[in-house]
């Protein structure tokens, strides 16, 4: 065994040690252009909404991606259970006339 | 080469100091890439890199025109010896922590925007421009910069130590950048350059309030290091240049 502790989860004798508790997590949702709906684009963590902000900005947005952004701390968000998916979603699989395949969209309409 | 101190050469020099300013800070901040504290840390810091990167470029092909000898920026970063960098001092001393590295940042910045906006007023037009482009990023550069000397020195009894630790150790740094120096009254009379004393001005004022809120001590000395615009560098700046020009001057010529 190597006498160089590279592990942070060890204090070098093989105990784990506490990690040090991080900042909280937010989810980050970008717009990409006017008229677009803000997508999600991931998460980083940030002690306040300012600082959320600011490490959007430097995560997200270098490249020129968006004319907005908005953070959302990621315990705000309420997400449905993956065994819920049989009932939430299934159900519309096969009834092929909820969706709106049975026309052409013209192509003036643009983004839909 | 003797060089005459025309007004052209106090724009030469006035030009490499903002290039060189640029270039050596951004290569002491991509040390830190790889290397951050946090991985959002990481990033900011070597966008930071690479904003000033990109601001070298501009300020440095302009040096190199107004000099008229045919140098490329990439000639005047890349085969320059020390001695013939402008850089500030402060922006060579080596990176230590990531506060230190944040400090020398910030007392950087609140120095940067002021003289750029300055510089957006030019009556050189090339100089005007560059600032005006500049001037956006830097805006962020301080208010990143400003907002975690805040958080860090009103922050845990560590935080503080390390904030104000920093800040003692490079706070005879700054009067460099507050100075003016000899080449300046034929550009500030033509309007070329911002007067230094408004600059410094506001300085103080950004750097006195910021400190105020981060719970840290101003130091009551006013000894000054100075050298760097004049090419009297400390040692570091030698190591500097060693990793940063080694390619070139080991490859001449070499390209992507």
């Amino acid at each position: 065994m190597s006498s160089v502790n590279t592990s942070p989860d060890t204090d070098g004798v093989g105990a784990p040690v506490k990690r040090k508790p991080e900042l909280p997590l937010w989810e980050i949702f970008i717009r990409g252009q006017h008229g677009m709906s803000h997508r999600h684009v991931g998460s980083l963590h940030a002690a306040d909404a300012e600082m959320a902000m600011n490490n959007a900005r430097d995560v997200y947005t270098r490249r020129n991606e968006g004319v907005s952004i908005w953070a959302v701390k990621s315990d705000q968000i309420v997400a449905s259970s993956p065994s819920d998916k049989e009932p939430l979603f299934e159900p519309a699989n096969s009834k092929v006339y909820r969706h709106p395949t049975f026309f052409d969209i013209p192509e003036e309409v643009g983004h839909m | 080469m003797v060089s005459k101190h025309t007004a052209s050469s106090g724009l030469f020099e006035f030009l490499l100091q903002m290039g060189d300013n640029c270039l050596v800070l951004a290569h002491r901040n991509s040390q830190w890439c790889g290397h951050g504290p946090a991985l959002e840390e990481d990033i900011a810091i070597s966008n930071i890199s690479l904003d000033l990167i990109g601001q070298t470029q501009l300020w440095l092909e302009l040096a190199g025109e107004v000099e008229g000898a045919g140098r490329s920026a990439d000639d005047l970063a890349y085969l320059r010896d020390a001695f013939d960098f402008r850089n500030l001092l402060l922006l060579e001393r080596p990176n230590e922590d990531f506060g230190l590295t944040l400090m020398r940042q910030f007392l950087f910045d609140a120095w940067h925007l002021p003289m750029l906006k300055g510089l957006t007023q030019s009556s050189n037009k090339r100089i005007a421009e560059i600032a005006e482009k500049s001037v956006k990023e830097v805006t962020y550069h301080l208010e990143r910069s400003t907002d975690l000397i805040i958080r860090l020195g009103d922050g845990s009894a560590e935080s503080h130590r390390r904030m104000q630790s920093s800040l003692d150790e490079l706070w005879s740094y700054t009067g460099e950048m507050l100075e003016s120096d000899d080449l300046d009254p034929a550009l500030i009379s033509e309007c070329v350059v911002p007067a230094g004393d408004k600059v410094a001005e506001a300085w103080r004022q950004h750097v006195t309030a910021a400190l105020k809120l981060a719970t840290l001590i101003k130091p009551e000395s006013d000894f000054v290091r100075r050298g760097g615009k004049n090419g009297i560098h400390s040692e570091h700046l030698g190591f500097v240049l060693a990793e940063m020009q080694f390619l070139q001057r080991a490859y001449p010529g070499a390209v992507w």
